[in-house]
């Protein structure tokens, strides 16, 4: 099932759910057929769409509204914050080409600090889903709450098979191991699956967990990774600054307990705009290079302990 | 319209006013901007919004939307005369214990949204608007706009949409006071015309005197302006109207005052002697 097809179900079984976008319908060419007067195109104008999905849901209806990821969480993001994010409406955000998924269209298409956006907004929450399988059996929750949402779009197909339904708050761990822990989201979630495998197949125990949403995040897990594993691996399509790291820094620290973490993310620059696989290859996050630096942050871990396992 | 509703709506402005005038005491107010759309707001509460404290939160209600939500004091006070918060409530202004602050809240009854941040409930109001249109239901949108707001980008980029989808239920007040905070607007960006930019955009439109109820019916009365098309009423006014000591004073936008001011300006509404006011306006934008 598509995510347009999903959308239309949920769209289908609730009358209050209108679709909007910014003229971005990449992932809803069909809606406008399907839903007549429920789909609102407002043209190239974040900030409109912004505030009339604010307006629309004054009035009680349900908005999935549509823009490419950084327009949205940028260019409109005082809207966001100061309409929906204020009045914590139940407005529900859609960010397109996130992360590396903007592949080659360069630094202005590049959404690396979207997440530390929105979840720094009081009420919002925030999804990032692993797959297109994942981000489907999300939308259904994410409509049906109460409260802001922004998910970043993402429609790869599935590495795995997910084990554990989709619930706000609770990441799924997709392969269990007390070495390290690999904690990642989004659309890296299928490298940081290859490169579980193959730090398996050289005597490293992986434990892979899709961390799901951010905001509410997963303490519990993150907590439960730095006491069980010598090193805790973020794994991330963001900078490095705002994203799964700061909240592994913010949840050991609040929750007084000490880990050792290694951020794979952006540093502070953007990435060499290219077709997702090179951009992968050129910035080190193929399944390949990823084993590579998880193996290596694990091995000077050891080290510095004292005893070396591998 | 009757000379004995003609005094009514005199009498309610002039009572909104002394609210303002007393919500500018201690931590003060934006007075000047309140002032300049009292007159508006007492008309379309009087005789214009299909709303009532009993019917605030009917979904067939018309809005009115304050986007230039520093005028806010306006709001209160013609809130409190028509009865959808007590009197007494405004001596809460700037308490903490309340809601009642420098910028609307919809914790107080019939402000339907906040504002504060320029160029935000244009969209807002589209999305309501839009919601009425597709829904079939007959009531309107009003917005009040600043006219330095219309810097803002995004009241145009509302006004394309609203044009695009033809909604003739929505309406915006450009309260054209002349002045944005602490210049006049034609000496910073110039705005005029501003009636052939909202033509230009697709809008209807009209001007007006805003302190004239004659005019303000003649022109609400008839709305919308045009069949398949959002309204503009563009409303001239008197920044500080009513109290010559503030009146097309740049430096007057926000005042504090002293309980000794509150009753001079007070007598000033009334027609007593110009106040000199101690106070030294703030500049707080």
């Amino acid at each position: 099932m598509t995510y347009e097809e999903r959308l239309t179900e949920i769209a289908e079984r609730n009358a209050d759910v209108v679709v909007m976008t910014a003229e971005n319908r990449a992932a809803i060419r069909n809606l406008p057929g399907r839903l007549g007067s429920r789909f609102i195109d407002v043209g190239i104008a974040e900030q409109t769409l912004v505030g009339a999905a604010a307006g629309m849901a004054l009035r009680g209806r349900v908005p999935v509204a549509h823009a490419l990821a950084t327009f949205l969480t940028m260019r409109a993001f005082e809207f966001i914050r100061t309409d929906v994010g204020v009045a914590r409406l139940p407005v529900k955000f859609v960010g397109a080409l996130a992360g590396f998924l903007s592949e080659a269209n360069g630094p202005t298409h590049q959404a690396l600090e979207d997440l530390s956006l929105m979840r720094g907004i009081p009420g919002m929450n925030v999804c990032c889903p692993a797959d297109e399988d994942e981000m489907n059996e999300a939308l259904a929750s994410v409509v049906d709450d109460d409260a802001p949402w922004y998910v970043r779009y993402n429609a790869r197909q599935a590495a795995f098979r997910h084990r554990i339904a989709f619930v706000p708050g609770i990441a799924e761990v997709v392969t269990e191991g007390n070495d390290v822990a690999l904690l990642t989201y989004g659309c890296l979630t299928r490298e940081c699956y290859d490169a579980a495998r193959r730090l398996a197949d050289i005597g490293i125990a992986a434990r892979l967990v899709n961390m799901r949403t951010l905001k509410p995040v997963d303490e519990a897990a993150i907590l439960r990774a730095a006491r069980d594993t010598s090193v805790v691996v973020t794994v991330e399509d963001h900078f490095a600054i705002g994203g799964l790291a700061t909240i592994v820094a913010e949840v050991a620290a609040a929750n007084d307990v000490a880990v050792r973490l290694h951020p794979i993310a952006l540093p502070g620059r953007w990435f060499t705009p290219a077709p997702l696989a090179d951009v992968l290859e050129c910035e080190g996050f193929s399944g390949e290079q990823l084993a590579r630096r998880v193996a290596a942050a694990f091995r000077a871990r050891n080290e510095s302990r004292g005893h070396v396992h591998v | 319209m009757t000379s004995d509703v003609r005094a009514t709506l005199c009498s309610r402005a002039v009572r909104v006013r002394e609210r303002i005038i007393r919500m500018a005491a201690g931590g003060g107010c934006f007075i000047g901007a309140s002032l300049s759309c009292a007159d508006l707001i007492v008309f379309l509460y009087a005789s214009v919004l299909n709303v009532a404290p009993g019917t605030k939160t009917s979904k067939d209600r018309d809005y009115l939307f304050l986007s230039k939500g520093h005028d806010v004091p306006a709001l209160y006070g013609t809130l409190a005369e028509f009865g959808f918060v007590e009197e007494k409530r405004l001596d809460h202004h700037l308490a903490p214990h309340d809601s009642i602050y420098w910028h609307p809240n919809r914790a107080v009854p019939g402000v339907e949204f906040h504002s504060g941040s320029l160029g935000h409930l244009p969209a807002v109001a589209l999305g309501v608007a839009l919601d009425i249109q597709m829904s079939g239901g007959s009531n309107r949108v009003f917005v009040i706009i600043g006219d330095g707001e219309l810097n803002e980008g995004s009241v145009w980029e509302a006004a394309l949409v609203a044009a695009a989808r033809r909604l003739d239920n929505l309406v915006f007040i450009v309260d054209r006071n002349g002045f944005q905070a602490n210049v006049r607007t034609e000496d910073l960006v110039p705005l005029e015309p501003i009636d052939a930019k909202f033509a230009a955009f697709g809008w209807a439109t009209a001007r007006i005197d805003g302190h004239d109820f004659v005019a303000m019916e003649r022109s609400f009365a008839g709305l919308p302006i045009e069949r398949g098309k959002p309204s503009v009423v563009v409303a001239d006014t008197v920044r500080g109207k009513g109290l010559p000591s503030i009146e097309h004073r740049a430096d007057r936008w926000f005042v504090a005052l002293t309980s000794d001011e509150v009753t001079a300006l007070i007598d000033e509404l009334h027609g007593g002697a110009e106040t000199v006011l101690a106070s030294h306006a703030r500049m707080v934008r």
